[in-house]
């Protein structure tokens, strides 16, 4: 086990300096350079910059050095002094913009995906067992329809209905009391009240494929000789189904945190935008929009990470719960 | 095993029968992929001549017509003497000034009636580049009273026929992405499970890398990094290859996986000891074994660029007007006061979900069908 | 109290599918006593399994029992008939692995994969006895030493990953006798063991029968351990009883057609083919047709092949013969060159006298050797590319070796199809319509399409019902006296050996331990491996039981 964790968390560096690297790649793709943006933004608030402080600035960032090096300065400020560079749409440090919204951005994925287990498990159990039953059939047809619809329009349609037929404004992940309060349990209360509809709306689709998922394993597991040698025993239906099968069947489930959460995240950022969260989503699609690559760059890096180290905790989980991996 | 396969199919006819053949025996007992199939079908018709299915010029404005609602048919044609003929009609709508708020609002004119003619002539339209015609499968009797199916947007353009135009876009937005992507998947899958080793190490490390990624921010990315001011042509193709770009690789696991297990099957051996070449031993002895696999997947990986392709125009990062997708024709009923005085702008959506469900049923009755001779 | 633990009337189980309905056991009737064996045997497809599962009501969905009684005497005297019982009733569930218990054909599918051994016993003790934990943990710890898995303390917290095949079926025996049960199903526990892991097992099984008392249905297809055990024997076929009765009356005095033929064909496997008496005496000091000289070949730290050397004579039929990790396998694919051998010589003698080595040989000049030495394959199902024809599959060595296309073709392959008594009109079918023995001639037709001189037939009879081996055999070696071919005949089972083959090679853990003819390593093994295993292989008449005194080898 120790050496399944020590290979698996070793196997973690070249994937972080992947995402590391393709987020810096992101950053230099729009043409120019950061201090040319950075010059066109001063010009629009009628500031000229002249070629001699654009050369400094150029130096001071090191933007006329290799892409390589830029790099290594780039990742090198991140792990050394937690320094993103500036945002200068914003004219601060990106540092001090991302962090709650990546909090937020947290709380949000992580309430998502134990909602979508805690619906899908046992709505996919019941399908596997009671295949081809009325029951089986409306959870498939509706697993389905939750596959099909983009959780954008889930999100629009629940904003009309609430806007139209409610009378009420659906959005934000705060009341307007506590947008600004520092954070207290009021806020937290608060944050908990509003956070179950984009929860539902990123969960419904997450959902329906690992109903999906679950049924196919338990299916799987079902006709097993075990299933029949644990029957054999006197064991109760029940007993036997929650004790075997389901205990199996339970493996493959815990690995889909593996995809499903670069899923909700990719899902919880359009959301988000729609239903404007204060969460990674809108400001990231606002850094794009306006090109300020260093805090777009940050997004993209800490969103990756966030999902890779999803990955590893789903790896250990997996081990720590199958035996043939455990002890392998 | 393959007389479950094959029902009450004479046995005969069993034995002779190719894996094509059991495959669509097996297809045809799953209701709803049978009626995903049909579905499926009629849209790629509709994507492929989406004039003929269009009235009004998906792209022409009408200031008078905005957010006009959609329009009831009328299938039936009583006169006033009680006879009743199958003739489908309308009612037109008249703008009028609200007494109270004096605002405009669209009012039914019960009294006239705009027949809708089935092959009538309208706009003139290319069919796949070949030839021009104007003949509609639906089109209004009298060219001076436009007819809005399912209403027009804020700027006076019938939803109806932009949806069909957005048909055509969003519909081969999935199936290029699938090729290109297949393409990758195919190649790297392939070297991966036929020839195993280090390649297959380093590949299967790329494939867990990019499977681990969340896509939408990568994709965002990269679609903001295009120059807003291409043709849509190159747009378009910028963006089916950035779908690629990370839709490979599931394709790729699947080829490989089935590479793999192919690689150990006997008779992949025997054709080896029978000494055919390796080309003939992997184009006619591997890959009959999983193209139907292969045709699976494809399938349900379409709906997957088709929601991606959506998601990306509806934020303003994908497509771009004035090309029509699902996704921009969406991007109309972002904000909540457009929805709420024309909820029809929902419109495209309905589209996406159905196409999204029908290529899902589609693809899991081909999936269940696949192979006919493990059961 | 009655002797009898079991009885069974009339016993009817259905599965309705799509295509109709299946009698899987048609009228079944027999009883099982206390302290004695009762063997269910029949070939694949007989319902004998089925027979079994209906006893404890755990017959796979769809099936169904529609008729009959099963009426289980309790020590006290008390009866209940378990066909009255509801499938999913308590009275039913206390019956199973309480009173009943069950022992299945795989033990490692049969057992669960994330729980430990000692689990999964422990909940039989505590669900039927009552007993708290620490007592069953104990008590499970001396089941474990009782079935003689070593160092019990220990294993009772392993997985079942981690045991051998016997050990885990030993695993599966405690598991069965935790509860002290009045009959023992054992459903083919041995099929999926080596000789000699299911000599220990059967071992096992009798001294627990005798020390317990209780009564045992045995299901076996194979006549050898019917012999070895049974008191009585069940005959099943299509789901009907053929003939019940002692064992020695089955084996020796067989009253009904299919019986005998079962018998027949079981015992023909004992001695010589009568194809091979008829021959001539083989000419003395032949040029070898295949030398194979200290050939190697490691799969990571595993050296499945290690030093082996070997000749294969023109027009003769060497086995080779071994358990289950021997190498036997790995050694024939190596004179294909399906594997690359990593040290080693296999010389082989072209019909021009000219001497090549296989081991040597690449592109053209191996295409042209693998024309001359062909293979057939254990699998009849998984090898024929189930996309194909089979006038495709035979017609392929044909068509890529460039020797026959178009109408040329069709008559070469409707020649071949007959040769091997097949009918020529079937050559547009697809495998699926064929059955397992029409599917291994299918094979040996692409086999001996190219006129090969030497073949390679690995397990080619394993997955064929004892019935269908004997006919196979007789079909290889009339082709053998029509095409003058050599044989490499790689088999577990010595019977299909001692018919077959002229010369034997006896592998054990990669190495050749014993060569020579037929006879004498039957006869007067020298080795002790030889002895042991061969003395581990139950013989088709109870008349000479043999296990409890086997030889045993401690290599």
């Amino acid at each position: 086990m120790l050496r399944f964790l020590v290979i698996r968390l070793v196997w973690m560096i070249p994937s972080l300096f992947a995402v590391s690297f393709l987020a810096f790649v992101l950053i230099q793709l729009p043409p120019g350079d950061y201090v040319t943006t950075y010059i066109a933004t001063l010009a629009a608030s009628n500031e000229v910059v002249d070629q001699n402080t654009a050369a400094d600035l150029r130096n001071r960032f090191g933007l006329d050095q290799p892409l390589l090096i830029q790099y290594a300065k780039w990742i090198s400020g991140i792990l050394i002094a937690g320094d993103f560079g500036l945002s200068f749409e914003w004219q601060q440090p990106v540092s001090e913009l991302i962090w709650e919204r990546m909090a937020l951005t947290l709380v949000l994925t992580v309430s998502t995906l134990i909602a979508t287990w805690a619906i899908a498990l046992p709505i996919g159990v019941y399908s596997a067992v009671k295949k081809y039953s009325v029951g089986d059939y409306i959870f498939t047809f509706f697993s389905f329809l939750g596959l099909a619809i983009p959780s954008f329009l889930l999100a629009l349609v629940l904003m009309y209905v609430a806007a139209v037929q409610l009378g009420q404004e659906v959005g934000g992940l705060f009341s307007q009391d506590y947008v600004n309060a520092p954070w207290s349990f009021g806020k937290v209360l608060d944050l908990i009240s509003h956070l179950w509809i984009p929860v539902i709306i990123l969960a419904v689709s997450g959902t329906a494929s690992l109903i999906r998922v679950m049924r196919a394993n338990m299916l799987d597991e079902l006709n097993k000789p075990y299933v029949t040698t644990a029957r054999a025993k006197g064991l109760s239906e029940f007993r036997l189904l929650v004790k075997y099968p389901l205990r199996v069947a339970l493996n493959p489930f815990i690995s889909t945190i593996a995809w499903l959460l670069p899923n909700l995240v990719s899902g919880s950022i359009i959301v988000a935008i729609v239903l404007s969260l204060p969460t990674a989503g809108p400001m990231l699609l606002q850094s794009l929009m306006s090109q300020d690559m260093y805090l777009a760059g940050a997004f993209v890096l800490l969103i990756c990470a966030l999902t890779l180290v999803g990955a590893l905790v789903s790896d250990i989980l997996l081990a720590l719960a199958d035996p043939r991996i455990r002890l392998e | 095993m393959t007389d479950l396969v094959a029902g009450s199919i004479d046995a005969k006819r069993v034995a002779v029968a190719s894996q094509w053949q059991l495959m669509w025996w097996a297809f045809r007992r799953h209701h709803l992929a049978m009626l995903g199939l049909v579905v499926v079908v009629i849209l790629y018709v509709i994507a492929a001549v989406p004039g003929f299915f269009a009235i009004n010029d998906p792209s022409r404005q009408n200031a008078r017509a905005a957010f006009h609602p959609p329009q009831q048919v009328h299938w039936i044609d009583t006169a006033e003497d009680g006879s009743w003929r199958f003739s489908p009609y309308l009612h037109p709508y008249r703008l009028v000034r609200n007494p109270q708020t004096l605002a405009a609002e669209y009012q039914e004119d019960r009294t006239r009636k705009v027949g809708l003619t089935l092959f009538g002539r309208g706009y003139t339209y290319s069919v796949l580049g070949l030839f021009e015609t104007d003949i509609h499968l639906f089109a209004s009797s009298d060219p001076r009273q436009p007819l809005y199916l399912l209403g027009a947007d804020r700027l006076g353009r019938c939803v109806w026929s932009r949806i069909m135009q957005g048909a055509q876009i969003s519909l081969s937005v999935g199936l290029v992405g699938v090729i290109l992507s297949l393409s990758i998947g195919v190649v790297l899958g392939g070297v991966s499970g036929y020839y195993g080793g280090k390649a297959d190490f380093v590949i299967q490390r790329v494939i867990e890398f990019i499977l681990s990624l969340p896509t939408i921010p990568i994709w965002l990315a990269l679609a903001a990094a295009l120059p807003q001011d291409w043709p849509a042509v190159t747009q378009y193709f910028m963006i089916t290859l950035i779908l690629s770009l990370t839709g490979w690789a599931q394709l790729a696991r699947v080829v490989r996986g089935r590479f793999l297990s192919l690689r150990t099957e006997e008779f992949v051996t025997a054709a080896r000891l029978d000494g055919a070449s390796e080309a003939r031993i992997i184009f006619r002895h591997m890959l009959p074994s999983f193209m139907s696999h292969i045709i699976a997947s494809i399938t349900l990986a379409i709906p997957a660029m088709i929601l991606a392709e959506t998601s990306l125009s509806f934020l303003g990062l994908g497509l771009q007007p004035p090309t029509i997708s699902w996704g921009v024709l969406l991007r109309e009923a972002q904000n909540i006061r457009s929805i709420a005085t024309a909820p029809w702008l929902f419109a495209p959506g309905v589209a996406v979900v159905v196409a999204v469900m029908a290529l899902n049923f589609l693809g899991d009755g081909l999936r269940d069908a696949a192979d006919p001779y493990n059961k | 109290m009655t002797d009898t633990v079991l009885e069974v009337r009339n016993l009817a189980t259905q599965f309705a599918t799509r295509t109709g309905l299946v009698r899987a056991v048609d009228g079944v009737s027999f009883s099982v006593q206390r302290g004695k064996t009762l063997c269910v045997v029949g070939e694949s497809g007989s319902g004998k399994s089925v027979t079994a599962r209906s006893i404890l009501q755990i017959v796979d969905a769809p099936g169904r029992i529609v008729a009959g009684e099963m009426i289980l005497h309790r020590p006290d005297g008390s009866t209940v008939d378990l066909a009255q019982l509801h499938p999913r009733s308590r009275e039913i569930r206390a019956v199973r692995g309480r009173e009943i218990a069950m022992i299945f054909q795989e033990p490692m599918s049969s057992l669960s994969p994330v729980h430990t051994v000692g689990e999964q016993i422990i909940e039989v003790l505590r669900l039927h006895l009552g007993m708290d934990k620490l007592a069953a943990r104990k008590r499970t710890i001396e089941l474990l030493n009782h079935v003689e898995i070593p160092r019990a303390e220990t294993a009772i917290d392993r997985y079942t990953f981690e045991f051998s095949g016997g050990m885990r079926q030993r695993v599966m025996i405690a598991m069965a006798l935790a509860c002290n049960p009045s009959l023992l199903i054992a459903d083919e526990p041995t099929t999926a063991l080596d000789v000699t892991t299911q000599a220990e097992v059967l071992d096992l099984i009798k001294r627990l029968q005798a020390e317990h008392g209780m009564g045992v249905m045995f299901i076996t297809h194979d006549m050898g351990v019917v012999a070895e055990i049974a008191d009585d024997v069940l005959v099943m076929y299509h789901g009907k009883v053929a003939e019940q009765g002692p064992v020695d009356a089955i084996f020796h005095a067989p009253q009904d057609d299919y019986t005998r033929m079962l018998i027949s064909s079981v015992v023909k496997l004992e001695q010589k083919a009568d194809i091979r008496l008829a021959r001539p005496p083989a000419p003395g000091a032949a040029q070898p047709l295949l030398e194979v000289r200290n050939l190697t070949m490691r799969f990571g730290p595993l050296t499945a092949v290690d030093d082996v050397s070997l000749i294969v004579r023109p027009g003769e039929t060497l086995g080779i013969v071994g358990e289950s990790g021997s190498g036997k396998t790995t050694m024939g694919r190596c004179l294909l060159r399906v594997y690359q051998p990593d040290a080693g010589a296999m010389a082989y003698r072209r019909a021009d006298g000219s001497v090549v080595d296989l081991a040597e040989a690449s592109g053209d000049s191996l295409k042209r050797l693998r024309r001359e030495i062909r293979m057939i394959f254990q699998d009849p199902v998984g090898s024929l590319n189930p996309r194909m024809t089979v006038a495709q599959v035979i017609g392929e060595p044909l068509l890529v070796n460039g020797i026959a296309k178009g109408r040329d073709l069709d008559d070469r392959v409707a020649g071949l199809m007959r040769q091997v008594g097949l009918n020529p009109d079937w050559r547009e079918r697809y495998p699926h319509a064929f059955s397992g023995g029409q599917r291994q001639r299918i094979g040996i037709a692409r086999a001996i399409s190219l006129n090969p001189r030497l073949i390679v037939a690995d397990e080619a009879t394993s997955a064929l019902d004892v019935s269908l081996r004997a006919q196979m055999l007789d079909l290889m070696m009339q082709l053998q006296d029509e095409l003058g071919l050599s044989y490499v005949f790689i088999s577990h089972d010595i019977g299909v050996i001692r018919y077959m083959c002229d010369r034997v090679a006896v592998m054990y853990r990669g190495r050749v331990v014993e060569t020579g003819s037929t006879d004498q390593v039957c006869d007067a093994p020298s080795h002790d491996y030889t002895k042991a295993l061969l003395s581990a292989i139950p013989r088709p008449d109870p008349r000479h039981r043999r296990i409890h005194t086997r030889f045993r080898y401690a290599g």
